[in-house]
């Protein structure tokens, strides 16, 4: 909590003893700012020390053999080991959604899912979608014919949250899919499209 | 007037990428080679880098390189710079490392050592304000982008003293304008108020994070960056590079979310360009969320106070407002100034003074959000206009319709004539279709906990831009390519307003081909998409291109079948004598003979008045076919607005502070519709923004330490499906405006700021009135508010939790 009395608003203008007060608070925190802008990243590939395994995994129906860390997350898998870029990452810490794959046919925040623990578990991303002749989903055209996107970031995560709740519960209310679908941020703001678009996909389905 | 294409439905080109994962964003692109960049971002707040001390760093297994301010451009402040060694907020960027992967290049930054000279800082204007108080700079405190020169003002004691501690002190201000006379219109009116308001700087927390890659091949940089626009920032990122505009390749099909903030060139995006050439690998940086809030940009903050005197009708007869903007420690936007643009615009007072004030401090850049100056406006203007309603016993609606610009309105200092302007209208068909007279009689109904609030709020921004170029090419195949440089922010007007070409040529949408997304496909020099410009701009600059096309269809036929030009029709893709239809030429017969003619006709000759970059184009472009090409000279006088008004119902708990939107409706002016579904997408969307900025966003800094409180989604909160209403009505006026050739309008921004201060009315109207002076309005100010507690922050406090 910022308590305004501290905060030398004009009548209080930075004396001596507060600067040096303030330089001291902030080199404490320096540490810890350094340590966490620095330690905030990725794994992409290998850190030193650490050892790969060659694993298979169930993606999208196919058996892909790939090396793993053993701190990987499935999303950084995805789109850097697999080239599943479909899967997004908006904010890499469970979020946003964006990065939404199904697992055994249930949602799940890929940024946040060791890749080590979908051994022998069938993962969907947004690309496994589409029929063997590229028929979309009919998800997928419901968001066309609904024009659910706006920027597009977010949706397949979007895509991947409706596929999800339609296979637990195919004919949702709307009230119920907005829930379903609440893990999904759109900092543009087409919920309602995305909404008109589950109920769409859940009638024609 | 009857359009094939104009006002219809489609299905824009770049959808179905976007639903099956296809769409490739910046950081979705491999090359091989690939390494990766991590930056190293300052601690403080405000310091001097005495030293770098990157050996060990260097030395590590997989580490490539390191990119210090030295290896980059400099510019003249206040620009932001690209690497610096004097950082001005905790997260700028001082160096950067490579290394073959993330991981290494993190631990790398760990063994960088960094010595600091820690200087002064302030995150608060008013504090940099007071004599003696920090400075960002030695030598000066105040200055924007688009003013002249930075400088150092100082406000008196006696400013601060005679103010108080609930009224905004006004001191010198950096600007000022004017308008009639202050005095006499206070004398005329039955009513004056003199309120100080704050409202809070906000995130635009794109989805996607500012991630780049680039690399180097035969002289050209390939730059994989998430920008609002291709042709607009070309040159400038061209500058920030160090490359000809020519051998800049910039490649942003896709961009996931700006909101204003990747609007323009922003320094960031080019530092794996600098570092790719430094080491010669192609270098990939991505930024995590939290390095997005740290160093990325938010809407700026305001301190303002405005006095304002209404008539016993409710008419403005004076409003003398006073702004202080504050900016982030480079840059910065004009918001303040466009405060006073938007009350000159939306309240039409008889008389009126704006003066204002942009204070540097130790925060990111603050850069245009959505609406950047207009929407702070409707926040505390919309909730005042209710407050003066009930003091002057009128009804909300009448209030607002008083002082409403009409078409031929004046506005600002120079008083240009407003080109369109329906904001009543478009607030009487919201308040018909919300059933306002019925709703109007719930307001302050209690059930349980539960109040009933009904809120009304108004917006605006201006809609259009005039001088770009248009450009089109009509294949030898029959196919039409109309070439786009403004960009895909998600909007789909990038399509929309090229169908105003196929519109005029009255040609089939099947057989456009839309050029866009690189700028190796030859795009015409366009604005960027932001300053809700974009339907108005380029719907004239592909008019303007299908006509010269027109033109040079109707000149082919009349030299190849005989004839004059006005002898012939350009429709459904041929061009035909209008005595003779057996006299006709296909477009793609045109296209051949235009290719043998050559000239003007393929692009061989390039009009001197069309900009660099729509002459490199059309070069590039020469022989391919019929070229339409030209600059949008259509003349424009007139301001042109875009305006919005929403009505929101809503139920206060006023046990909780938690709120419910129960029923959502708004009304666009803007002008001639393009594209209902896209409308209708941008209206719910920023309807949905509009209800973040009201009452959940705001960025909090440390005024002791300088940090961000805000690193993450969770803690700045843009709202999710379960802030907003399931359901949002809309609607538009649909009227054209004079000065587009088809009558459109642009309308983004506004859509905003209807919704927030829909909400902040309403919030207000369930607690019988209450004017909080404050926006987001919090749960704990209401609960204080409903027991009258003092609140627990003074009222002219930043940073507030």
């Amino acid at each position: 909590m910022t308590t305004t009395d501290d905060m030398a608003i004009g009548r209080d203008p930075v004396t001596r003893r507060r600067f040096i007060k303030s330089i001291i608070a902030s080199g404490a925190a320096t540490s810890a700012a350094a340590y966490y802008l620095a330690g905030c990243s990725d794994g992409s590939a290998p850190a030193a020390g650490s050892v790969e395994r060659l694993i298979t995994l169930k993606v999208n129906g196919q058996d892909r053999r790939v090396d793993i860390l053993p701190n990987e997350t499935l999303a950084m898998t995805l789109r850097y080991k697999l080239g599943l870029t479909g899967t997004k990452l908006g904010c890499d810490r469970g979020e946003c959604g964006a990065c939404t794959v199904l697992i055994n046919d249930v949602g799940h925040n890929s940024c946040s899912t060791l890749t080590h623990g979908v051994r022998g578990r069938a993962v969907t991303t947004v690309e496994g979608l589409e029929g063997p002749n590229g028929e979309l989903h009919v998800v997928q055209q419901a968001m066309i014919d609904e024009l659910g996107p706006q920027c597009g970031f977010c949706t397949p995560g979007q895509v991947m949250s409706a596929v999800g709740l339609l296979k637990a519960n195919p004919k949702p209310t709307r009230a119920e899919a907005r829930q379903a679908m609440a893990g999904n941020l759109c900092r543009c703001g087409a919920y309602d499209h995305y909404l008109n678009a589950v109920m769409r996909a859940a009638k024609s389905a | 007037m009857a359009y094939s294409l104009i006002g219809k439905d489609f299905t824009p080109p770049d959808v179905r990428a976007k639903v099956t994962g296809k769409a490739k964003y910046a950081e979705d692109f491999r090359v091989e080679g690939m390494v990766f960049v991590k930056l190293l971002l300052s601690p403080m707040p405000n310091a001097k880098v005495r030293n770098i001390d990157a050996a060990e760093a260097l030395k590590m297994k997989g580490v490539l390189g390191i990119l210090l301010p030295e290896d980059v451009p400099s510019f003249p402040l206040p620009r932001d710079p690209i690497l610096t060694m004097e950082p001005k907020y905790v997260g700028q960027p001082i160096l950067a490392i490579a290394a073959e992967d993330e991981t290494t290049a993190s631990d790398a930054l760990e063994k960088i050592k960094i010595d600091y000279e820690p200087l002064p800082f302030t995150v608060d204007p008013l504090q940099s304000l007071y004599p003696g108080g920090p400075d960002v700079y030695p030598d000066a405190n105040v200055g924007v982008r688009g003013m002249p020169e930075m400088k150092k003002i100082k406000w008196t004691a006696k400013d601060f003293a005679e103010a108080g501690d609930t009224k905004l002190p006004m001191g010198e201000p950096l600007a000022e304008w004017k308008l009639g006379d202050l005095d006499k219109g206070f004398s005329e009116a039955q009513l004056v108020m003199d309120e100080t308001f704050v409202t809070a700087a906000h995130s635009h927390h794109s989805m996607e994070p500012r991630s780049a890659m680039a690399y180097w091949q035969n002289g050209k940089c390939y730059f994989h960056v998430s920008t609002q626009s291709q042709s607009y920032p070309l040159p400038l990122y061209a500058e920030m590079i160090g490359v000809a505009p020519k051998d800049l390749v910039m490649i942003s099909e896709f961009c996931g979310g700006g909101f204003g903030s990747k609007g323009s060139a922003y320094v960031v995006a080019t530092i794996p360009a600098h570092m790719s050439k430094k080491i010669n690998r192609p270098c990939m940086m991505r930024l995590t969320r939290a390095e997005e809030y740290f160093l990325g940009s938010r809407r700026t903050g305001i301190q303002g106070r405005i006095k304002i005197g209404f008539r016993k009708d409710g008419r403005i007869t004076a409003a003398d407002i006073y702004v202080v903007q504050q900016n982030g420690a480079t840059e910065g936007f004009p918001d303040f100034r466009n405060v006073g643009g938007a009350l000159s615009m939306v309240y039409q007072p008889m008389n009126m003074r704006w003066r204002g004030i942009s204070v540097f401090t130790n925060l990111p850049l603050s850069t245009a959000q959505r609406g950047p100056g207009q929407n702070q406006l409707a926040c505390m203007m919309e909730p005042l206009l209710d407050k003066a309603a009930r003091e002057l016993k009128l009804d909300r609606l009448a209030i607002r319709s008083i002082n409403a610009p009409t078409t031929g309105s004046k506005v600002e200092e120079r008083q240009t004539p407003v080109s369109s302007a329906y904001i009543s209208e478009a607030l009487m068909a919201s308040a018909a279709k919300f059933g306002w007279n019925e709703k109007k009689k719930l307001s302050g109904q209690r059930k349980g906990s539960k109040v009933t609030g009904i809120g009304v709020g108004r917006a605006y921004h201006p809609a259009g831009s005039a001088g770009f170029d248009g450009l089109l090419v009509i294949k030898p195949d029959g196919k039409i390519h109309i070439h786009t440089g403004i960009g895909n922010l998600g909007t789909y007007s990038y399509a929309a307003t090229s169908r105003v070409a196929a519109e005029v040529l009255g040609c089939n949408w099947e057989n456009v081909v839309l050029e866009r997304g690189r700028t190796d496909n030859h795009l015409p020099w366009n604005n960027g998409q932001f300053g809700s410009n974009t339907s108005f701009t380029m719907s004239r600059t592909n008019y303007v291109a299908a006509i010269d096309a027109k033109q040079k269809l109707q000149e082919i036929a009349a030299q190849t079948l005989g004839g004059k030009p006005q002898d012939y029709v350009v429709a459904e893709e041929k061009v035909t004598a209008k005595a003779d239809a057996n006299k006709s030429m296909t477009f793609a017969e045109a296209a051949k003979k235009a290719i043998e003619l050559g000239g003007k006709y393929s692009g061989k000759e390039i009009a001197a008045e069309l900009n660099d970059l729509t002459k490199r184009s059309v070069e590039a472009l020469a022989g391919s076919g019929l070229i339409g090409v030209a600059k949008d000279t259509i003349p424009m006088k007139d301001h042109v607005p875009a305006l919005a008004a929403a009505f929101m119902h809503i139920e206060l708990d006023i046990e909780t502070g938690k709120w419910e939107i129960l029923d959502y409706v708004a009304t666009a002016d803007c002008g001639t519709v393009l594209h209902p579904k896209g409308l209708a997408n941008q209206i719910r969307g920023g309807g949905v923004m509009g209800i973040g900025m009201a009452a959940l966003e705001r960025v909090v800094y440390d005024p002791q330490n300088g940090l961000p409180a805000n690193v993450g989604f969770y803690q700045s909160k843009p709202p999710s499906y379960l802030d907003v209403p399931s359901e949002m009505q809309v609607g538009w006026v649909d009227k054209p405006d004079p000065q587009n050739p088809v009558g459109v309008k642009g309308v983004g921004e506004p859509l905003m700021g209807c919704a927030a201060s829909a909400l902040l009315s309403a919030i207000s109207d369930a607690l019988g009135g209450h004017y909080f002076n404050r926006t987001p309005v919090m749960p704990d100010m209401i609960v204080n508010a409903v027991a009258k507690r003092p609140q627990s922050y003074k009222v002219l406090a930043v940073n507030t939790q």
